[in-house]
């Protein structure tokens, strides 16, 4: 990899996992990607379906495509869809592919639970969130 | 740790003066690796304090961007089937490089536009000016998403470098050094009981030469007592009487 000057190396892809607004809306900014298998770099969370178990393993497995991925460098996902996956994504340890977790319109976000800032906890104290 | 701890050698001044280039040695790099920890520890702080300042800009920009989604929406219809099924290519990508603090590579993501907008089209008919600042509000969401992932990514490369350095301090702190240590004294007194032992040895032989000399110088006085004298003894090398023998 470091073979290669910075310039010429292909682009890396962002994925996402999240509901529909939120996929639509990174959509429409222009990161989504079909590759040649018409496999794409987003998952959508369907609401309907979402407490179900078959949709956490589904949730799972886009996941950990993901992950195996070598044209993803940074996943996002929704924080309520990480929370369901939270051993899966506290299982990730690896700087890449990075895993954000990101606000949806529907669940605000708190940083308490998100896995990279509980890591940092002890470091700072809770006033320095907010 | 054991009080007999230490590096099997032989006592000796050679395997001294080595020990003692290795204590200065260990002294050198707990001193570096040290300097390395709280340069690794300075920077994973200054990360952190951009990580949390990043976050909450990211609730903004976040809200803010749904909140366009959600103008768009009203404005245009239900578009989210045709968004999610008309993907081809992505429009921006992100391109890592390394940043080099204290020999630790941190990876460093930049977003960047390649290829045209695979949505140009949408919101022809209506909402378009709508659609377009949904489109500019998401591209910035992503801009802070992928600093906000380099960001992050470096947060956990420092983290691990942290803990291995610390333990590598650690370790030449309180097991390497002392058992140089050890090992030094171990020699020092090996080699002050050898010259301890060398000394006795040295007495010995000379209270026993001198004791030697003494017996001699007795017996050579019962001697001269006796009227026998050795001091001038006959050579028979120099016995200027004898002929020469001619034949």
């Amino acid at each position: 990899m470091s073979d290669f000057p910075s310039s010429a190396r292909p682009g890396k892809l962002l994925a996402i996992i999240g509901d529909e607004d939120t996929c639509v809306g990174f959509l429409l900014g222009g990161i989504g990607q079909l590759d040649k298998h018409r496999k794409s770099n987003f998952f959508v969370v369907d609401k309907s379906l979402y407490p179900s178990a078959t949709n956490i393993e589904e949730i799972e497995n886009a996941f950990q495509q993901f992950v195996k991925r070598d044209d993803v460098d940074i996943i996002l996902i929704n924080q309520h869809v990480a929370e369901v996956i939270r051993n899966v994504i506290d299982r990730h340890t690896s700087p890449i592919p990075a895993v954000l977790e990101i606000p949806s319109k529907d669940y605000p976000y708190d940083p308490s639970k998100d896995s990279i800032l509980r890591r940092a906890k002890g470091m700072y104290t809770a006033e320095d969130f907010r | 740790m054991s009080g007999k701890d230490r590096i099997p050698l032989f006592p000796s001044r050679g395997a001294q003066t080595q020990m003692k280039a290795r204590l200065k040695g260990a002294q050198t790099g707990h001193s570096l690796l040290k300097k390395k920890a709280d340069a690794l520890q300075l920077r994973l702080r200054l990360v952190l304090s951009k990580i949390i300042d990043t976050k909450v800009l990211m609730g903004d920009v976040m809200k803010e961007a749904a909140f366009s989604l959600a103008e768009a929406k009203f404005t245009t219809g239900d578009f989210n089937q045709v968004v999610l099924q008309n993907v081809t290519k992505a429009q921006i990508k992100v391109r890592s490089r390394k940043d080099n603090v204290a020999g630790v590579h941190l990876p460093v993501f930049e977003s960047y536009q390649d290829g045209a907008d695979t949505y140009e089209l949408a919101g022809l008919a209506r909402g378009g000016q709508q659609l377009a600042k949904l489109k500019k509000n998401y591209q910035k969401a992503v801009a802070l998403l992928v600093d906000l992932a380099s960001l992050q990514t470096s947060f956990i490369t420092l983290d691990e470098a942290i803990k291995v350095t610390n333990r590598r301090v650690n370790a030449i702190e309180h097991v390497i050094i002392p058992r140089i240590e050890r090992t030094l004294s171990y020699i020092i007194s090996e080699l002050d009981e050898y010259e301890r032992e060398e000394f006795y040895r040295l007495k010995k032989i000379q209270n026993k030469k001198k004791r030697m000399k003494q017996e001699a110088e007795i017996e050579k006085a019962i001697r001269k007592a006796k009227g026998i004298n050795f001091d001038h003894a006959a050579n028979i090398l120099e016995d200027n009487e004898d002929e020469d023998l001619l034949f």
